[in-house]
C-alpha cells in the first residue's frame, strides 16, 4: 500500500511549490542593492573587444543599465520599446550583454536594432552576480551619484516605463 | 445578442457535464440502467450546446464585434478573414473554450465508438470525462469568461499577435489540444478500471487506439509548433526548450511510455498498475501544462498574461483531479496484482526499463522546468534553467533508451537469451558503427558528436532490418510479397515509428554538426557563398500587407553561376501593434533548406542579411510525421476492425440479456473476460 502512495506525495509536494509559487511575483521582488551604489564594473565592449568601459565613467549623468542576452525570449518583447526610448534621447541605455557569445549578440542586434549607448560583454556572468541578476532581461536605473534607484525585472513595458521610470529619470535628472 | 447566446449555450454545456459527471457514475455503482444510459445522449447534448457557444465567438470574431472585450483584444477589422477565425482560439479565453469543446468530440467519439463496450465501462468512462469537463466550463465562466462584453465598445480591435498569424499557427493549437484532451480518454478508462477493479487486457486493447490517436495528435502538434518557431521566428531554431514548449513535451514523454505500456499489458497482462499510473500521468501533465501556460508562475523568465484568480483556479482543479486519482490508485491499484511473470532478460523488461527512462527523462525535464519556481519557493534565489541542462540531461537518458529501441522487438516476451540476441544483432551493429564512423566524411568533416548521434540513428534502422528479416523467414511459406502483406499493420506501425526516430536523430545530428551561417552586409547587386549557394541581394523595395507594411529583400540563389530560384524575406511592421516580425524566406529541399532573413536596413539600400545554410533540417519534422503515420497505422490495424464488426452480433445478443438480467458491473465485467 505504502508504494502505491508514493506517486501522490510527491505530487504533494509539487502542489506545495506550485501554491507558493502563485503566491509569488516574481517582478516585485524588493532589490537590496537599491538605494546603494551600483557596483563597479569594467569590461570589454562587445563591438570593439579591445575597448573597455569602467561604470565609474557614467558618474554624473542619469543611465539604464540593461541586462539582454540573444537568448532571451522576453527580450524580445520589451527591445522595441527600448529601441523608441534610445531614439527619444531621453536617457542613454548601456547594454550588459550577459552570459551569451559575442557573434550571437551582434546578429542580434543587428536583426532587432540597436538601442545601446555601448554594450558591455558578461560571458561568465560576474558583473551579473555583482547586481543580483537572477532573470533577463533587467534594467536598472542608475543615478548621476552612481546609485540605483530601481530595478525593473522582467522585460519593461509601456506601463512601466510610463508610470515608473520615465517620471523616475524625469525626477533624477531634474 | 449572439455573445449572449453562447454564454447561455455555456452554462448550459456546463449543466450537462455535471449531470454527465456525476448521474452514470453513480447509477454505475447501484446498478440503475436508466442513469446509466443517461451517459450517450447528455455527452451529446453537452457537445451541442458547446458547438453552439464556439460557433458564437466564431461568428463575433468573424463579424468584428469589438463590444465583446475578447474580440476587441485579438482581432482587427483589418486581419483577414481565416486569421479572425484563429483568433477566436488564439486567446486565453478562446483556447480554453477550444480546449473543452475537443474534451467533448472526444467524449462523442467515445460514446459513438463504444458500442461493444460494457454500458457500465462506458458510463463510468464517461462520467469521468464530464466531471473534467466540469472543472474546465467552470473555470470558463468564473475567471476567463470569453463572451464578456467592453462597454463601451472599442472602435478597432488591437490585433491578433502578429507571431500567431501564420498557417502552421492556426492549426498549431488544435493539434496540441486534441493530443492533451485525448489522454483525457486514456486517464478516464484507467479511472473507470480503478473504480470498478477491472484492470485485464480488454480494459487495455479499449483504451489503446484511443490513448494512440491522443498520441499521434500531440506529436503533429509538438511538430508543427517547432516548425513554426523554424520558419516564423526567423531564428533558425527549432526548440528552444521553453517552458511552454516542455509543457508539450512531458505528456508526449509520458504518452510515449503509455503506448508501449498498454502494448505489455494487452498481449501479457502485465504491468497494470504501472499503465494506469502512466494513464493519470499522461493526463495530470496535460492539466499541469495548461497551469504553467496559462497561469503565470513562470513569469520570471516568460511572459504570459498573469492573472493570480486564475492560477488559483486551475491550482484547486489540479489538486482535485490529480490527487483524487492518485489517492484512488493508491487504494484500487494494490488489489489489481501484478499479472504475468518476465525474466530480467525479456521484451517486458527491457519495455519497462524503457518506460523508466522515458518517465526519469520526463522527470528531469519536469524539474529544469519548475526549478527556478522551486529555487524561488525556498528563497534560495532565482535562476533560469536554460538548453544546456536539458541537453545535458536529455541526450545521455535517450542514449540507453534507443540502444534497447533496437533491441526491444528482437526479444521474446517472457524469458529472451541475451547471448542469443547478441549474435542475431551482431550484423546490425557492425554495420551501424562502420556507417556512423564514415558517413561524417562524406558530409566533410569527421566529428564525434555527429558519429555518435549517426550510430544510435543507424542502429535503429538496422535493426529494423534484422526484425523484419527475421519476422519474414519465420511466416511460413510464399513469395516476399506474400510473407510481407502476411505481417500485421501494428507490426509495421511499430517500426515505422521507431524509422521516424531514426530520421529525426539524423536531422537533428546533421543540422547541429554541419550548419553554416553567415550575417553579412549587403549592398545591392553584393554576393556571398555558402554551402556551393551563392546569394545575389538586389534590394529591398516596400510592399504593403492586409494589416502590414513590409520591407521585401529580392535575393537571387546561384548555383554553379546558373540561377535557381529568388528569395524574398520580408522584415513587416504590423499596423494595429507597431509589433516588428521578420518573415524569412526559405527554400526547402530533402538535403537541405536555405533559410534567408532580413536584418537592419543600412544606408544606401543595403541590408543586414542573415543567410543559412541547414543540411537535414527538415528530416527532423519528417522524424516526426513517420511517428504520426505509425500511430495511425497501428490504430487502423485489422485486430480493431474486426472488433467492431464481431461485437456489433454480440452486444444485440447482449443488450438483450441485459434486459432481462438486472446490469451488474461485477457480472458485466467477468462476462467480457472469457
Amino acid at each position: 500500500m505504502t508504494r502505491f502512495l508514493l506517486p501522490l506525495a510527491a505530487f504533494i509536494v509539487l502542489v506545495v511549490f506550485l501554491a507558493v509559487g502563485l503566491g509569488l511575483k516574481p517582478r516585485e521582488v524588493p532589490s537590496p542593492l537599491i538605494g546603494k551604489p551600483a557596483p563597479i564594473f569594467q569590461s570589454q565592449l562587445l563591438h570593439e573587444p579591445g575597448k573597455m568601459l569602467a561604470s565609474q565613467d557614467n558618474l554624473g549623468k542619469v543611465w539604464l543599465l540593461n541586462v539582454w542576452a540573444s537568448w532571451c525570449v522576453s527580450c524580445r518583447e520589451e527591445h522595441p520599446l527600448l529601441v523608441e526610448l534610445a531614439r527619444s534621447g531621453i536617457v542613454p541605455i548601456y547594454g550588459l550583454n550577459y552570459k551569451d557569445k559575442r557573434d550571437l549578440a551582434l546578429q542580434w542586434l543587428n536583426q532587432y536594432g540597436d538601442p545601446y549607448t555601448v554594450s558591455v560583454v558578461d560571458p561568465e556572468g560576474r558583473i551579473g552576480i555583482d547586481y543580483g541578476v537572477y532573470g533577463v532581461p533587467e534594467t536598472y536605473v542608475i543615478d548621476k551619484n552612481g546609485v540605483i534607484r530601481h530595478k525593473q525585472i522582467g522585460p519593461v513595458t509601456v506601463e512601466s516605463l510610463e508610470k515608473k521610470i520615465l517620471p523616475l529619470i524625469k525626477e533624477l535628472q531634474g | 445578442m449572439i455573445p449572449e447566446l453562447g454564454n447561455f449555450a455555456l452554462i448550459l454545456a456546463l449543466l450537462l457535464a455535471l449531470t454527465q459527471g456525476t448521474l452514470p457514475i453513480i447509477g454505475a455503482a447501484r446498478g440503475i440502467p436508466s442513469w446509466i444510459a443517461l451517459a450517450r445522449p447528455v455527452v451529446q447534448g453537452q457537445f451541442v450546446f458547446l458547438a453552439i457557444a464556439f460557433g458564437c465567438l466564431a461568428y463575433s470574431f468573424v463579424n468584428n464585434d469589438f463590444s465583446v472585450m475578447n474580440v476587441a483584444r485579438n482581432s482587427n477589422s483589418e486581419l483577414p478573414i481565416q486569421y479572425r477565425i484563429a483568433a477566436s482560439w488564439g486567446s486565453h479565453e478562446g483556447s480554453l473554450l477550444l480546449w473543452v469543446f475537443m474534451l467533448s468530440a472526444w467524449s462523442v467519439a467515445v460514446s459513438v465508438f463504444s458500442r461493444h463496450l460494457p454500458d457500465e465501462m462506458v458510463a463510468r468512462v464517461l462520467g469521468v470525462m464530464g466531471l473534467v469537463s466540469v472543472g474546465f466550463i467552470l473555470f470558463l465562466l468564473v475567471t476567463s469568461n470569453p463572451f464578456d462584453r467592453l462597454l463601451p465598445a472599442a472602435l478597432e480591435g488591437s490585433d491578433l499577435n502578429p507571431l500567431l498569424q501564420d498557417p502552421g499557427m492556426v492549426i498549431h493549437p488544435p493539434m496540441l489540444y486534441m493530443g492533451y484532451v485525448g489522454f483525457s480518454v486514456a486517464f478516464a478508462f484507467a479511472i473507470a478500471a480503478l473504480i470498478s477493479g477491472q484492470m485485464d487486457a480488454a480494459w487495455a486493447r479499449w483504451s489503446r487506439p484511443w490513448t494512440t490517436i491522443a498520441w499521434v495528435f500531440l506529436t503533429i502538434g509538438i511538430m508543427l509548433g517547432s516548425w513554426w518557431a523554424y520558419y516564423e521566428l526567423g531564428w533558425g531554431g527549432w526548440w528552444f526548450w521553453d517552458p511552454v514548449e516542455n509543457a508539450s513535451f512531458l505528456p508526449w514523454l509520458v504518452g510515449t511510455a503509455l503506448v508501449h505500456s498498454l502494448a505489455v499489458t494487452e498481449k501479457r497482462g502485465s504491468f497494470k498498475s504501472w499503465t494506469v499510473l502512466l494513464a493519470i500521468c499522461a493526463f495530470s501533465l496535460s492539466l499541469l501544462g495548461t497551469f504553467l501556460v496559462r497561469s503565470g508562475v513562470l513569469t520570471s523568465v516568460h511572459a504570459f498574461a498573469t492573472d493570480p484568480a486564475r492560477g488559483v483556479f486551475i491550482l484547486a482543479f489540479l489538486v482535485i483531479v490529480i490527487g483524487s486519482s492518485l489517492l484512488l490508485f493508491a487504494w484500487r491499484a494494490p488489489k489489481v496484482g501484478l499479472g504475468g511473470k518476465f525474466d530480467l532478460v525479456s521484451r517486458e523488461s527491457m519495455l519497462l526499463a524503457n518506460n523508466l527512462l522515458l518517465m526519469v527523462a520526463a522527470g528531469s525535464v519536469l524539474l529544469g522546468t519548475l526549478y527556478p519556481l522551486i529555487m524561488d519557493s525556498l528563497d534560495l534565489g532565482k535562476i533560469s534553467v536554460g538548453p544546456p541542462y536539458f541537453e545535458a540531461v536529455f541526450v545521455p537518458l535517450m542514449t540507453p533508451a534507443i540502444f534497447l529501441m533496437g533491441l526491444g522487438p528482437l526479444a521474446r516476451w517472457k524469458q529472451a537469451s541475451l547471448p542469443e540476441l547478441m549474435l542475431r544483432l551482431r550484423w546490425a551493429f557492425g554495420v551501424s558503427v562502420v556507417t556512423a564512423l564514415l558517413m561524417p566524411f562524406v558530409m566533410g568533416e569527421w566529428k564525434p558528436l555527429v558519429s555518435f548521434g549517426l550510430l544510435l540513428a543507424f542502429w535503429i534502422i538496422a535493426t529494423i532490418f534484422v526484425s523484419i528479416r527475421q519476422r519474414l523467414h519465420n511466416s511460413g511459406q510464399g513469395g516476399l510479397f506474400t510473407k510481407l502483406a502476411r505481417q500485421s499493420r501494428s507490426y509495421y506501425s511499430m517500426h515505422l515509428a521507431h524509422l521516424g526516430i531514426a530520421v529525426f536523430i539524423i536531422g537533428v545530428t546533421l543540422v547541429n554538426g554541419y550548419e553554416t551561417e553567415k550575417d553579412v552586409r549587403m549592398e545591392i547587386g553584393s554576393t556571398v557563398t555558402m554551402g556551393g549557394y551563392t546569394f545575389r541581394f538586389n534590394g529591398a523595395s516596400p510592399v504593403s500587407g492586409p494589416n502590414y507594411q513590409a520591407m521585401r529583400g529580392d535575393i537571387d540563389v546561384l548555383r554553379n553561376g546558373e540561377k535557381i530560384r529568388v528569395m524574398q524575406p520580408e522584415k513587416r511592421t504590423y499596423n494595429a501593434s507597431g509589433m516588428a516580425m521578420t518573415e524569412p524566406a526559405i527554400d526547402t529541399g530533402l538535403l537541405r533548406d536555405l533559410y534567408v532573413a532580413l536584418g537592419e536596413p543600412l544606408e544606401d539600400g543595403a541590408w543586414v542579411v542573415r543567410v543559412y545554410h541547414k543540411p537535414f533540417v527538415d528530416w527532423i519534422w519528417f522524424g516526426c510525421l513517420l511517428m504520426a503515420f505509425g500511430g495511425i497505422l497501428a490504430v487502423t490495424d485489422r485486430r480493431y476492425r474486426l472488433k467492431v464488426h464481431s461485437k456489433h452480433v454480440e452486444t444485440t445478443t447482449v443488450v438483450a440479456e441485459g434486459k432481462r438480467v438486472a446490469s451488474n458491473a461485477g457480472l458485466a465485467a467477468g462476462g467480457k473476460k472469457a
